[in-house]
């Protein structure tokens, strides 16, 4: 029983693609715009899915909380001695102060990040840069570069190390120098840092050890990496729906052109559906058949179209959407992405797709098979 | 919120959905009116022929309605990580007050198009049609379900407020708080396990009886609807610690996570189409009677049951896999 309607679904399929690549034509163009669909939908999502993935895993190596002293409502420097005033906190694993800055370069109108390479006693003139930075003034190990400080002096660097291209996407505009050097530069007196930061090994304690923060030290405001995280996941979410509300009208193009394309039968096709029910097919073999048709279209257009958008996406680097999804900057890093996808994503891009599709055409099939033979055929 | 892709498909689905059986509605009505298969009019000729695209218009709905309730607790899980305190899908519906009813109206919604499905099939199989009027009207009362679901998801969606902070399946289901998941994570596990183990025994071997051609069809159908409900029950109150290996973890979410080998979904997806089908047989069964329909109904009820039977059985395997697999032991505490 089983079998035997396996064999007949599979000799409607034999059928149906006869009389598809009997229309070439016609099946193409309508193959053709249907993958276009799928291809722009599935490079949006295949894209800003893999760089939320991207930001995630970055900011895993972060430390929980961040504290930053607030004045007037700005981002001020933070004494040394809060570190002090912090004292033990339960659950604190680790506090330290951290410098950093931004400097202006006007050479290459760009922002490099400069930050104190942690401990390490790096020597007062060497410094090691990204490779925006190295790009962007075409600078190679050995090289000197030279940065005005804050009172007009000029100082110079040796670069004697450039970051390791895999880390690009943070650190292409980065800058790394001794923290005497930090200090000298931008003019920061001794015993102030940037900020703080305190990490907390049990992800359930950082909330209260936020509050306490608070209470302590009131002109601080934390910044946990959890809420970070949780604003680029809406913010990548987010630029994602625009994009996908901007190709609504594409999608609405497309069911009006699956609409026209179904309803619009030459009469070819229809004498063929007229001999088909002459020779005793009924009106739910027709539906059938055309319901296979539509399959058939439907996955190849969806397979086509979702490959292409992945070789888009993680071989050309999305350049279609990268200003709109990514944003855009002078020491822009150049990554490839790693590979990402999932479930829900596959799931919402054939609700976005196929439904419409579907939908559009179930009406001009249903007329299609209700046609009589002898109205056809006469 | 709204713009989170998931969700405007979600809500695309629910439109469509929405419209899709509003238009059958309207036929449903024509058909309630002036159906009459002894009559050669023009009228019944088109209602003949319409009958056609609105089956198909409905097969369609009710499996994008399958395909949505699948994509809304997934999405639900993903979407964990924008609330303050949400670590899986329990803290995203509970965000507002209209998460969980938009989750019920969507498997209400599920198991009333399964039924319909069945009885459409039925339908069809009769030079007579049937069972047509019947059809309809059970139509015009799933309409409600799937306008209210389509509300409630609205309100949901555009109701989500980021800062509000949730409570998760920590607090939810813990033996210690109040409320129906409160009481459910608290059943005595020991009594809990004898009644799953009872009514799983009964559902399958009624089933089979049914597969057999002996009678009791209303029974399984009944038993069926009473095993889903238990093992629902039973999943909070002691399958999901086996496979959480923790003795106080209820949640029934997160065992559909990665971490656990996504387990929860080789339990849940034979557990919805093992009653679904269990339902069907019930409403099947009532039209053994009628002389067009004898021949398929005695034919398609056991093929049904066979595989209802079957994915109980897969679904019971899977709980007692997890439960003998897991390093936890509870026997000497319970």
């Amino acid at each position: 029983m089983m079998w035997l309607f396996l064999r007949k679904q599979k000799y409607l399929i034999d059928f149906t693609l006869s009389s598809l690549l009997r229309r070439k034509g016609k099946s193409l163009g309508l193959l053709a715009v249907y993958t276009l669909i799928v291809f722009m939908l599935a490079s949006v999502t295949l894209f800003t899915h893999a760089l939320r993935k991207e930001a995630g895993l970055m900011l895993q190596a972060s430390p929980e909380i961040i504290v930053q002293r607030m004045q007037a409502g700005r981002h001020a420097l933070i004494p040394a001695d809060y570190l002090q005033r912090i004292g033990r906190l339960r659950g604190v694993t680790q506090k330290e102060g951290r410098l950093w800055g931004y400097y202006y370069d006007p050479a290459v109108k760009a922002n490099y990040t400069i930050m104190t390479a942690g401990q390490v006693a790096a020597p007062l003139t060497e410094i090691i840069i990204g490779t925006g930075i190295a790009r962007a003034r075409g600078l190679v190990v050995g090289d000197y570069l030279t940065l005005r400080s804050q009172n007009g002096e000029a100082y110079s660097f040796e670069i004697t190390e450039l970051l390791n291209e895999k880390s690009e996407l943070v650190s292409a505009d980065l800058l790394l120098m001794s923290p005497q050097a930090f200090r000298r530069l931008f003019n920061i007196p001794e015993g102030f840092y940037t900020d703080l930061v305190l990490s907390v090994r049990n992800p359930r304690e950082v909330r209260k050890v936020a509050e306490k923060l608070t209470l302590l030290l009131p002109d601080t405001r934390p910044i946990l990496r959890e809420e970070v995280l949780r604003t680029y996941d809406s913010v990548f979410s987010w630029r994602q729906g625009i994009l996908f509300v901007l190709l609504t009208g594409s999608i609405l193009a497309f069911v009006i052109f699956a609409w026209d394309k179904a309803s619009g039968l030459s009469a070819e096709e229809r004498r063929e559906i007229g001999i088909l029910k002459a020779v005793g097919w009924e009106t739910a073999d027709v539906m059938r058949m055309k319901f296979w048709e539509g399959m058939i279209v439907s996955l190849s257009a969806f397979l086509i179209g979702y490959l292409a958008a992945y070789a888009h996406v993680f071989y050309a680097s999305a350049s279609l959407f990268e200003p709109v999804l990514k944003g855009w900057a002078v020491l822009y890093p150049q990554f490839r992405l790693t590979p990402f996808v999932d479930g829900l994503q596959l799931a919402t891009l054939l609700f976005f797709t196929v439904l419409p599709y579907i939908v559009a055409t179930i009406i001009p099939i249903w007329r299609t098979s209700i046609t009589d033979p002898d109205a056809v055929m006469r | 919120m709204l713009l989170n892709p998931a969700i405007m498909a979600l809500l695309l689905v629910s439109i469509v959905v929405c419209s899709m059986l509003m238009l059958a509605s309207g036929f449903a009505i024509q058909v309630l009116r002036h159906w009459d298969i002894e009559s050669g009019s023009e009228r019944q000729l088109g209602l003949e022929r319409r009958t056609y695209l609105i089956s198909t218009l409905l097969i369609w709905a009710f499996s994008f309605e399958l395909m949505s309730l699948l994509l809304f607790i997934y999405n639900a899980e993903s979407m964990s990580g924008q609330f303050v305190g949400a670590m899986c899908a329990t803290g995203v519906l509970n965000v507002n007050g209209w998460g969980w009813p938009t989750l019920f109206l969507k498997i209400a919604v599920f198991f009333s198009g399964a039924v319909w499905l069945a009885l459409n099939y039925l339908d069809n199989q009769g030079y007579d049609y049937p069972v047509v009027k019947y059809k309809y009207r059970l139509l015009l009362a799933i309409l409600p379900l799937v306008v209210a679901e389509f509300i409630l998801q609205l309100l949901y969606f555009t109701n989500m407020d980021p800062d509000v902070i949730t409570s998760c399946c920590g607090t939810l289901f813990s033996s210690q708080a109040e409320g129906v998941a409160a009481e459910v994570s608290g059943l005595p596990p020991r009594n809990m396990m004898l009644v799953f183990i009872l009514i799983g025994v009964i559902v399958i071997v009624s089933g089979l009886r049914v597969a057999l051609r002996v009678r009791g069809n209303w029974f399984f159908a009944l038993l069926g609807g009473a095993a889903f409900v238990v093992a629902l029950m039973s999943i909070v109150s002691f399958v999901s610690l086996y496979i959480y290996e923790h003795p106080h973890h209820h949640c029934p979410f997160c065992i559909l996570k990665s971490g656990h080998d996504y387990v929860g979904y080789i339990l849940y997806v034979p557990l919805f189409i093992a009653a679904a089908l269990a339902m069907s047989v019930g409403a099947l069964s009532s039209w053994r009677d009628k002389p067009s329909l004898t021949l398929t109904v005695n034919r398609v009820i056991p093929r049904l049951s066979w595989i209802a039977v079957i994915f109980f059985a897969l679904f019971y395997l899977a709980a007692g896999w997890s439960i003998w697999a897991s390093n936890l032991t509870m026997a000497e505490v319970w």
